[in-house]
């Protein structure tokens, strides 16, 4: 096959919202890291500058990516997992440490975090695994393995630590529902985080007596002729309630205290406004920036360039984790919401893509990649705005960082080839 | 239905995104950002206040540079207290406090610690201060004080309080505003416009540069100076006459309305305002209840007018016709009021209205004024033609100087009496007193002052004011241009200022004449009460005085009361005759007549009342 029938049959749409992504991150970048001093914009001692030589990696890396038979990904997909495994392994004996994380190799004019890289690598092994023959989701042998595979990068990434990448592995329970993966998995993993975000607002007993209600309202309203097995209800009610105890314990004993804050401030558990207040201004400080910057944006913003909160660095870790304040500010509600559409409609196109796929390995793969990339972009996100606690991942092809923008380039343009690829047998 | 889970998630997201930033951008967005954002400076250019000249160009009012200690407690690093607080000159309690007070008003706006400094403390400070992060010197401008004179007129500046900063969003703490008189009036012309500057900031607060290269930047405009009609040298020398004398004086230029001094008695250095004694001197004027140096009495003292009044009865009974000039009343050494005989000093015998009034004939106007009163009806149309006829010339109202102070005195009308005897309950006989001034008619001294300037101008008057150029421009506001007609008509006044003539040549101040000049003037002794220890004391009478000159050309008309020195003619008539003399002369030649003045004071009558003796009253003492 050759590479102009691979053109031809791309999906352009989503190209053109990775370019919209990737010019606009850099925009942003730019704005956000540049002084009035230098003139240059191919800078390399500057962040915006590094970032256009990662850009060209990145274009670089899709004629690679698009260069190789779709083939080679189902086939080599194992290797690869392993050999990001490897890299995770050799980070704790010859990693570098930045900020306190041993996440990086240093490769001279560039730190290599493997962790970008493995999430590629661990899509590809689940879709491969799963879209085996002999892989039966519902078995739960199966989903065992499949849950390993998922986890195990996830277990050397945590003690980075990077708790944020870590969670990150997780959304690709996504991609075994869809494959047949019993929902309600799904259904009670939200009923556990209902009642351990209500537990911890209004306490355990409170807890209790709502679901107790609820229950009866069941009972009260069900048809006559339908029986609802008393005992094991009764048990699961015992079992919700353990839970909620044990979510208190959990809280006040396992946590830390920065954790602790990180849940008072976000459920303002705090009542009493003068610590608020503190918390917000000490490890909340963040979110109290970020917020404040994107809220002073107002509808148009600022204009380019035009940031004084940017330009004054009150957001840390602006061109990275906080990428979406510079665009909050400089480009107001227009450039957010702008955002917020490009990202919903590439991941929907991105569903829309998995679902077209014939070969299962194809579609699989493409959970994998939307799963990911959602949850980068809603936790990244919702962080920024003040809707989830602070846990520091990139936002997607937006934020400053070689491997990110790298991982997240292969990420995409596998699917792309892949899907590219769709309506032929393999060669 | 799994299709669909995921794309449902991403759809639901998206919503609660854009919910999520609306809500922030959209509702929570406030314009006044700048303010408020921690990344932008704000920085003042305080421009100089204006100048204040007197009517001929003479410099009342300059300025002279201060520096406050500002602080920025955000900013404060850990310092040696006991080694900053020996080189500002102030206890660590105080330092202590002070700064507290600031981080309360707000951690990251400066608050003045250590305010006006003098030049050579500052010159001390200004080496070390670098020193010491989150301090820094603001330079302010004070009032310098070219005369020593005026201090109730002119008015001082201070600091704004907490209930300026809500009232008006234009001022920061720190700033001055004017406080009374004439700096209060008119503040906004005297301050100027402050300049402002956005500058950048980082997150470690370093000034990275001018915000948006300084498009929203403001320059400061310069205070406007201000041409202010008082005669810086009358005011000079009729505050020196008022030594140890409590009392208003107020001189106006008939012809135009302007304000030629206004004095209140006693008064005080304009210079003990300014500076760090400021509000040690402060304390210490305001607690002096006695003889409240602060109170300015030619705008806000209400007496009975006494017998000046008189001179208006005379009018308005000549404009109702019910008397002419040559009408003659009997006066037994008083008159009767029923059957209660109320007395009269002028010597009895038959009074026309010539001798009435330079005699002051007590009798003569009881008279005139049960005329006046019959005519009409009943008691209430009499009483409205009345008080029409006496708010004509500016009294029994706020008369709209440019001061931001001042009393309405009374005159008294149908409602005010039906209130005190009931509806319908009263005649002439209960209001009789006001025909000479005493009674419930009550004046400032400034409303006499300008009664006599509408009497000079033979029926109407300007509105005093104060202000005579703003920069440049002289004043067309109508409010003081425009002449204001009082209801008598002009050939009424021949004979009542002819009477007042005769007053300086023969009557009641027939010692006080000036040399060459022709004098109308009148006299008053206004009696007065006061209770001591719940009982109602008679203390001696006011001392009243009005007078305008040269008669046939009036180029001052003016109103002097003393309290509490007797006859009219004594205090309030001296002090009159040698402000004349000193306004149209330039120099007195009645060098007794001053020097007796200038050393009578009246301490013993003003502690009579608090010596817990008994004591007289009318005294001769001279």
């Amino acid at each position: 096959m050759s590479g102009r029938s691979v053109l031809h049959r791309m999906d352009w749409i989503t190209v053109l919202i990775f370019l919209l992504l990737v010019g606009m991150g850099w925009m942003n970048i730019y704005s956000s890291t540049y002084d009035e001093g230098n003139s240059s914009i191919f800078d390399l001692s500057q962040e915006y500058g590094k970032q256009l030589v990662f850009i060209a990696i990145s274009l670089a890396s899709i004629v690679l990516v698009l260069g190789l038979e779709a083939s080679f990904y189902e086939r080599f997909s194992s290797l690869l997992y392993l050999l990001t495994l490897l890299l995770l392994i050799g980070l704790f004996p010859f990693g570098k440490t930045i900020a306190g994380a041993t996440s990086w190799y240093d490769l001279g004019f560039f730190n290599l975090q493997p962790s970008e890289l493995a999430k590629t690598a661990t899509a590809l092994a689940l879709a491969k695994y799963l879209s085996d023959i002999q892989t039966d989701i519902k078995r739960r042998k199966d989903q065992l393995y499949a849950l390993l595979i998922i986890i195990l990068p996830a277990l050397l990434i945590i003690p980075q630590p990077d708790p944020g990448s870590a969670l990150v592995f997780f959304a690709l329970v996504f991609v075994l529902f869809r494959e047949g993966l019993p929902l309600w998995y799904l259904g009670v993993a939200l009923v556990a985080v209902l009642i351990f975000i209500t537990t911890l607002m209004f306490g355990s007993a409170w807890v209790g007596i709502g679901l107790g209600l609820a229950l009866i309202m069941v009972f009260l309203l069900k048809k006559p002729t339908a029986k609802i097995p008393f005992l094991p209800v009764a048990g699961l009610y015992v079992l919700a309630m353990a839970f909620s105890l044990s979510v208190n314990f959990v809280f006040e004993n396992v946590f830390e205290q920065r954790h602790r804050d990180r849940f008072s401030l976000w459920l303002r558990l705090e009542k009493d406004p003068e610590k608020l207040e503190e918390i917000r201004k000490t490890i909340g400080y963040n979110t109290y920036q970020s917020e404040k910057a994107i809220e002073s944006g107002g509808t148009l913003g600022k204009g380019f360039l035009e940031g004084t909160r940017t330009k004054g660095d009150f957001v840390p870790e602006q061109h990275t984790d906080y990428i979406f304040t510079t665009v909050g500010e400089e480009w107001g509600f227009v450039g957010t919401s702008t955002v917020v559409l490009l990202f919903t409609i590439l991941l929907l196109r991105l569903v829309h893509l998995a679902e077209r796929q014939k070969n299962p390995f194809s579609r699989m793969y493409g959970y994998g990649v939307v799963s990911i990339l959602m949850v980068h972009y809603f936790i990244n996100i919702g962080m920024v705005i003040g809707m989830l606690p602070t846990i520091g991942i990139p936002l997607p092809f937006f934020s400053y960082g070689g491997s990110g923008l790298i991982g997240f380039t292969l990420l995409l343009f596998i699917l792309l080839r892949l899907d590219a690829n769709r309506l032929k047998e393999w060669d | 239905m799994k299709k669909l889970v995921l794309s449902s998630i991403i759809i639901l997201v998206g919503i609660s995104f854009l919910g999520r930033l609306s809500y922030l951008q959209l509702f929570r967005f406030s314009e006044d950002h700048l303010l408020e954002d921690p990344a932008v400076k704000v920085v003042y250019d305080y421009p100089e206040r204006g100048y204040i000249y007197d009517r001929s160009g003479k410099l009342l009012v300059a300025n002279q540079p201060a520096y406050d200690v500002m602080v920025i407690p955000r900013e404060v690093q850990p310092l040696d207290t006991t080694e900053f607080c020996t080189l500002l000159g102030i206890s660590r309690e105080r330092f202590i406090g002070q700064m507290q007070k600031a981080r309360i008003y707000s951690p990251r706006l400066p608050s003045v610690l250590v305010p006006q400094l003098s030049k050579e403390d500052y010159a001390g400070l200004q080496e070390k201060m670098r020193k010491y992060k989150g301090f820094y010197i603001e330079k302010r401008s004070l009032r310098d004080y070219k005369t020593n004179a005026g201090a109730n007129v002119l008015g001082y500046i201070s600091e704004v309080n907490e209930w300026d900063l809500k009232s008006n969003p234009y001022y920061e703490l720190g700033e001055l505003t004017g406080r009374t008189g004439i700096e209060k009036q008119y503040e906004e012309v005297l301050r100027g416009q402050k300049g402002v500057k956005y500058i950048q900031k980082d997150r470690f607060n370093r000034d990275i540069g001018p915000y948006k290269d300084g498009v929203k930047d403001l320059p400061s405009i310069r205070g406007t100076e201000l041409h202010i009609t008082l005669d810086k040298e009358l005011q000079e020398y009729g505050e020196l006459l008022m030594r140890g004398k409590r009392g208003g004086i107020v001189a106006i230029e008939p012809g135009s309305g302007e304000i030629l001094t206004m004095i209140s008695g006693p008064t005080y250095e304009p210079s003990l305002l300014v500076g760090r004694e400021r509000s040690k001197n402060y304390s210490t004027l305001h607690n002096d209840s006695l003889s409240r140096p602060t109170w300015d009495r030619s705008i806000l003292a209400e007496p009975s007018p006494g017998s000046p009044f008189k001179t208006l009865q005379a009018l308005a009974a000549l404009q109702e016709g019910v008397i002419s000039p040559e009408t003659p009343f009997t006066c037994y050494n008083g008159f009767y009021v029923g059957n209660r005989k109320r007395g009269c000093h002028c010597g009895g015998g038959t009074r026309t209205m010539n001798t009435g009034i330079y005699k002051s004939c007590n009798a003569y106007f009881a008279g005139a004024f049960r005329r006046f009163y019959d005519k009409f009806e009943t008691s209430d149309k009499a009483m409205d033609v009345w008080e029409g006829h006496m708010k004509s010339f500016g009294l029994g109202n706020y008369l709209g100087y440019d001061l931001p102070t001042g009393r309405p005195g009374r005159i008294p009308g149908k409602d005010y009496y039906d209130r005190v005897y009931g509806d319908g309950r009263w005649s002439s006989t209960y209001i009789i007193s006001n025909a000479i001034g005493q009674g419930e008619v009550a004046a400032t001294p400034i409303q006499l002052a300008n009664m006599t300037a509408a009497i000079a101008n033979r029926g109407f008057y300007y509105t005093p004011h104060l202000i005579k150029k703003i920069g440049e421009e002289t004043i067309d506001d109508p409010q003081y241009t425009e002449r204001k007609y009082t209801t008598i008509d002009p050939e009424h006044f021949a004979p009542v200022v002819q009477g007042m003539a005769d007053v300086y040549e023969k009557g009641t101040a027939r010692w006080l004449q000036v040399p060459g000049v022709k004098i109308a003037g009148k006299t008053g002794t206004v009696e007065n009460f006061t209770i001591i220890d719940g009982v109602r004391k008679q203390l001696t009478d006011h001392s009243v005085f009005v007078a305008f000159a040269p008669v046939d050309n009036p180029q001052i008309a003016l109103a002097v009361y003393i309290e509490n020195g007797y006859y009219g003619a004594r205090y309030a008539g001296h002090i009159a005759s040698l402000l004349i003399e000193k306004y149209l002369k330039g120099t007195i030649s009645r060098k007794d007549l001053e020097k007796r003045m200038l050393e009578k004071t009246l301490e013993h009558e003003y502690a009579k009342p608090y010596s817990g003796e008994d004591f007289k009253i009318n005294e001769y003492v001279w």
